[in-house]
This record gives structure tokens, C-alpha cells and sequence, in this order.
């Protein structure tokens, strides 16, 4: 058993490492989204060999989806014990 | 003479002798049947190579071909694996259902005629409720219920389209079958009830996570998959296919984000996953084929790796819910790794399994320029990252730190991660190994520069749209209402309402009729009510009586006649 202070201080919890964290990963997005600019995306349907589509549509799928199901809980959620009586 | 023996039968005959040897000789059978199976696979030719005859009909229970051989090898990889993963948290019993429900799957695989491959189907169902009623705990019972409930209808609904469709066309071939008659459609309806797919998908995650660590993973590869190859065999390039694929792409996906129980999550990304392999059968073309083909190669491969992951988190810290979890990584290394690399295979990141196969199905929805097709799958693709490719390993392994410190499983649990992670990582290093194994013959280069950077935007910016969005992703002890509510609350209300009713308007009409008429009714109840003495079916031996006194008095009046 670890005690409370060794807890504490795991270096991947650390704010510093989760600043750290944050900013390699902008820097990787950044990154990944510049590198376009160094070879050609082979699309079917025009907008998808656009700059940064993949980036932006991905993200942008991502926020719908969520918030639809976000929508949806109003309707089916229930406490876990429901079907239990 | 080695082609003369089915591979299915022969985990069968083990799966049976599981449940009753004594220990010394369990290991041995656990081990060695699915290593035979395996290498039986292999050696079967193509064509029918064993055949009987039932009625009027010819059995053909081995036939061979590429796509029936890459699914027995798949089948049989995953007995072994799930051997290994769980022949130190399994009952024997479960164990040796879980092989029965395996070879069941390989017998549906090459199977030649359709009345064989029922019977395996059925044999499957069994053995699938079997593993589910060996689970952990008292949920189970109700849980595998529900899950026989489902697979006994969808078999009746295959059985009667089977038997439409022999009657109309004569032939019980296993093929390529047209959807135009209700009998097509009737097996249509019965195969895609063991898919998975909407409206009846609930049962996937309904039942499996209620069976045990072990038994998830052997259930999680066989079902829906046998589904996928029976598809693929009857109905490929069925249109209505495709939407169906949709709809269990995105079902699988909204009802993962709204899940609290890790292995649950994961078995709604089974439907997710399927739904690619749907999408892909609709299209039809020989590359979606493949692609649906070695998707379902792969998925098995990840979601058995997954399972497993999650698997020795219930198995080491007796809990499976994301909100008890949390912080694992500091004392499960190895399962944490194996379990994201589980997680980047699902995602189809570059140099895993999942990004190989997966991207053959979306470049033949390219190819034949289906425009809403393409723009869905790509923004599910994005979707499976964020509901199983992140959110799995980061509200299990990460997120807070719940305070449990367990250690990484067992030595043999540890080595199965470890081989899946690795299969994982080769498959999506070596694709031509995989894409040798396929139906057709393989025209597509997934490494391109584009290609690669296309994926890696949509999968990281999906990965930034979670750690933006986490705050509404926060879990809560809430389960999500699926179609099963119909029939575990709604019919319920339904009975319940008209009993009630019914006695209301019982006593009424009893309380304002005259006493001649109630007493009439009384005596009616007396003699053929439930229990009446004219109502009653007798027993055997009275009736035998009365019919011998109708015999005796027949022939008497024949006599005077």
C-alpha cells in the first residue's frame, strides 16, 4: 500500500505534467495538420482533399455525436438498480 | 484422411469431455484441441470433401473455400487464445461450453447446405446461453434468459426461412441468395438477430457482460461473427444492408458514450464494429467484401484483446464500473498497455489491424462514389475513437484515482494480452499476410503518405473534441433504456393493466346482475372452469379407460346390429 503522499506525486498527475501533456499535444495536432502541406490526400469527393478536412470534420463528428447522445439521455436514462425490482 | 474429420465436431467432442474429465486431464484437452483444430483448418481443400444425406436432402458438412478457412482459422485462434486467457478464472463447465459454442461456430463456417449449417447455428445458441449462465453472478440467470429468449426466436424465424426457401428453389445449397421472396427475407430477418442489429441489439449488451471474465471473451468473437460470414455467403450486395450497417455504426456509438460498465461499453462497440462488416456486405463489391472479411478477422482479434484487458480488471478488483475505476495504470502496466493497444486497433490507427481492414470498406463506399455512405463512415470512424478507443482505457486505466492498486493478472492472463497485442501490431505491420487469407484477390495499398495523415488528423482531433469535452462526459450510475424495454417493462404494464381492468369489470357485472344469472355462472365455473370436472385434461390412465369403454360399447352395438 502506497501511502497518500507517494500518491500525490506519480509524475504522470503532476499539473506540470499535465500542462506539459496539453501542449504536445497541440503541438502534435499542429503537426499532423501542417504535414499536408508535404503530400497530396487522394479524395472522391473534392472537399475531403481540402486543407485540414479530416482535422476539422473529425472534430466536428465528434461534437455532434456526443451531443446527441447527451440529447438522447434525457429520454433513456435511468438509475442502474432499474430493472432490479 | 485428416480432411475427413469437421473441425467443428472435434472442439465439440472436447467441449463435451471438458465437462466431465477430472483435472489432470482438463489442460491437456483445453490445450490440445484447438491447436488440432487449427492445423485442421489449414488442411482443408477446397469443395466438399464430406458429405451424408438426411431425408432428401445432401448434407455437406465440410466444404471448403478461402473465406470459409479464414473464418474456422479465426474461430480457432480465438479457442486457443481464450484458453489461455481464462484457464485459471473459468469453471470446467464453462469452459467446456465455451468450446461446444466454438466449434459450433467453425461447423456454421464449413458448412456446405443450409440444413447443416442450422443445425450448427442452434448448437451455438446453446452453448453461448450455457457460458452466460455460468457467469459471475444472480443477474446472469436473468440475463442469459432474455439472451436464449432472443436466439431461440431469431433460429425459429432463420428455420422457417430456410424451409420457404428450400421449398421455393428446391435446392438447400449454401449461397448467394436474392431478397424476393419472404422466405429470403425471413433468413435475412433470422441472421441479423445474431448480428446484432437494430432494433434487436440489446441482448449483446444486455448478456454478455454479465457472464464471467473469461466467458465475455469467448462470447464477444463467435455469434456476431458467424452472422457476418453467413451474410457475407447469402446476401452480399443486398442495398438495404448498407443502412442497416449505419444504423448499428451509430447506435453502437451513442450507446457507448452513455455507458458506465466497462464491458459494457465494449459490447456495445461490437455492434459498432459489426455494423462496419454490415455496411461493407451491402456494398458488395469485392473489395468491401474483403474489407468486411478481414475486418471481422481483426475486430476479433482487438475485442478479444479488450475484453481481456478488462477482464483482469474484474478479475483483480471484482469491479466494472467506470465509476469505481479509475488510476489502474500505476499498478496494471501491462494490462494498461496491452489494453490501449487493443484500443488504437479498434480506432484503426496506422500500424494496427484495425487500420488495414477497416479502410477497405470506406474505399469501396469511395470507389462506387456513395457519397452519404463515405462521409458516415468516416465520421464513425472518428467515433470509435472517442467512445472506445479513448474513453475505455482512459475511465479504466486513468481518469481519477479511485485508490484500488491492483497487480497485473496472472502469468497465463499476461501472456494472452501480450500474443494479441502482438498479432495486433503485425497484422497492421505485414498487412499482406491477412490480405493473402482473403476471398479475393487483395488490389489496395493502405500505406500512402495521404492516407496515413488523412487518418491520424481525424483520429487525434476526435481525440482532442474528448479531453475538450470530458466535463460532459463525466459518469454517472445510470444504465441507458434500450428496445428490451418494450418487453421487460411496457408488456408487463400492458398484462398487468388488463388484469386489473378486468377484475374491476368482472366484479361490476357480477355486483348488478340478478342472483339467478350469478348462480348460472357460478355452476359454469364449478364444472368448466380451470379445475372443473368437465374442463379438466385427464390423466392417462382415464382416459385409456373411457376410451376402452367407447370400444367395448362400439363393438357391443356392432354385435346387435
Amino acid at each position: 500500500m502506497k501511502s497518500k503522499e507517494s500518491k500525490n506525486i506519480h509524475w504522470l498527475v503532476r499539473s506540470s505534467t499535465i500542462k506539459l501533456l496539453w501542449i504536445l499535444m497541440f503541438l502534435i495536432l499542429g503537426i499532423v495538420v501542417l504535414l499536408q502541406f508535404f503530400g497530396h490526400i487522394h479524395g472522391h469527393f473534392i472537399i475531403d482533399e481540402t486543407f485540414g478536412f479530416n482535422a476539422w470534420y473529425g472534430f466536428i463528428a465528434c461534437v455532434i455525436m456526443v451531443f446527441i447522445s447527451k440529447f438522447l439521455a434525457l429520454f433513456v436514462k435511468r438509475k442502474d438498480n432499474y430493472y432490479d425490482d | 484422411m485428416i480432411n475427413f474429420i469437421p473441425p467443428g465436431i472435434i472442439l465439440i467432442i472436447a467441449g463435451f469431455l471438458l465437462l466431465i474429465v477430472p483435472k489432470q486431464l482438463f489442460r491437456i484437452i483445453a490445450f490440445v484441441a484447438p491447436i488440432i483444430t487449427i492445423f485442421i483448418v489449414l488442411q482443408i481443400p477446397d469443395g466438399v470433401s464430406l458429405k451424408g444425406n438426411f431425408l432428401d436432402y445432401s448434407i455437406e458438412i465440410i466444404e471448403g473455400d478461402k473465406l470459409s478457412r479464414l473464418f474456422g482459422l479465426i474461430f480457432s485462434i480465438m479457442a486457443l487464445g481464450g484458453t489461455i486467457f481464462s484457464i485459471n478464472n473459468i469453471k470446467n463447465k464453462e469452459l467446456g461450453f465455451a468450446f461446444i459454442y466454438a466449434g459450433s461456430a467453425i461447423g456454421v463456417t464449413f458448412s456446405g447446405d443450409l440444413i447443416s449449417m442450422f443445425v450448427f447455428w442452434e448448437i451455438m445458441a446453446i452453448g453461448s446461453t450455457m457460458v452466460i449462465w455460468n457467469g459471475l453472478e444472480l443477474t446472469s440467470h436473468k440475463a442469459g434468459l432474455r439472451y436464449a429468449l432472443v436466439h431461440f426466436l431469431g433460429g425459429v424465424i432463420l428455420m422457417i426461412g430456410i424451409i420457404g426457401n428450400i421449398n421455393q428453389t428446391g435446392s438447400s445449397n449454401f449461397t448467394a441468395v436474392s431478397l424476393d421472396s419472404w422466405a429470403q427475407w425471413l433468413m435475412l430477418i433470422g441472421i441479423l438477430i445474431n448480428a446484432g442489429a437494430w432494433p434487436i441489439s440489446s441482448w449483446i449488451g444486455d448478456a454478455y457482460p454479465e457472464a464471467s471474465a473469461g466467458g465475455m471473451v469467448f462470447l464477444s468473437a463467435f455469434t456476431t461473427k458467424t452472422a457476418v460470414f453467413v451474410l457475407i455467403k447469402t446476401f452480399p450486395g443486398t442495398e438495404i444492408l448498407v443502412y442497416i450497417g449505419l444504423i448499428m455504426i451509430f447506435y453502437g456509438i451513442i450507446y457507448a458514450l452513455l455507458e458506465n460498465d466497462m464491458r459494457r461499453i465494449l459490447a456495445y462497440s461490437i455492434v459498432n464494429q459489426v455494423g462496419f462488416m454490415v455496411t461493407g456486405i451491402g456494398i458488395g463489391t469485392e473489395m468491401a467484401i474483403n474489407g468486411a472479411a478481414s475486418h471481422a478477422f481483426a475486430h476479433i482479434i482487438y475485442k478479444a484483446l479488450l475484453l481481456m484487458s478488462a477482464g483482469s480488471v474484474l478479475y483483480m478488483t471484482g469491479k466494472r464500473k467506470c465509476t469505481d475505476l479509475g488510476g489502474l495504470y500505476r499498478t496494471m502496466p501491462i494490462t494498461t498497455i496491452c489494453g490501449i493497444i487493443g484500443a488504437l486497433a479498434i480506432s484503426s490507427f496506422p500500424l494496427t489491424s484495425g487500420f488495414i481492414s477497416k479502410s477497405m470498406i470506406s474505399q469501396s463506399a469511395a470507389d462506387l462514389h456513395l457519397t452519404y455512405v463515405w462521409f458516415l463512415l468516416t465520421a464513425a470512424s472518428a467515433g470509435v475513437f472517442l467512445h472506445a478507443g479513448i474513453k475505455f482505457p482512459w475511465f479504466v486505466f486513468f481518469q481519477k484515482d479511485s485508490g484500488l492498486r491492483p497487480k497485473d493478472p496472472p502469468f497465463n492472463m499476461k501472456i494472452s494480452m501480450i500474443i494479441f497485442s502482438a498479432i495486433c501490431i503485425l497484422i497492421g505491420i505485414f498487412p499482406s499476410v491477412l490480405y493473402s487469407l482473403l476471398p479475393f484477390e487483395v488490389d489496395y495499398v493502405p500505406y500512402t503518405f495521404g492516407h496515413v495523415i488523412a487518418y491520424l488528423q481525424l483520429l487525434l482531433f476526435a481525440g482532442l473534441a474528448f479531453f475538450i469535452l470530458l466535463p460532459q462526459m463525466k459518469r454517472t450510475l445510470t444504465i441507458s433504456l434500450d428496445t428490451d424495454w418494450l418487453f421487460r417493462v411496457v408488456s408487463l404494464r400492458i398484462i398487468n393493466f388488463f388484469s386489473k381492468e378486468l377484475k374491476i369489470l368482472s366484479d361490476g357485472i357480477k355486483g348488478g346482475t340478478p342472483e339467478q344469472i350469478s348462480s348460472f355462472i357460478d355452476h359454469l365455473i364449478k364444472y368448466h372452469g380451470p379445475s372443473g370436472i368437465l374442463a379438466k385434461t385427464l390423466p392417462t390412465g382415464r382416459t385409456i379407460f373411457w376410451v376402452i369403454v367407447i370400444f367395448v360399447l362400439f363393438l357391443i352395438l356392432t354385435f346387435l346390429s
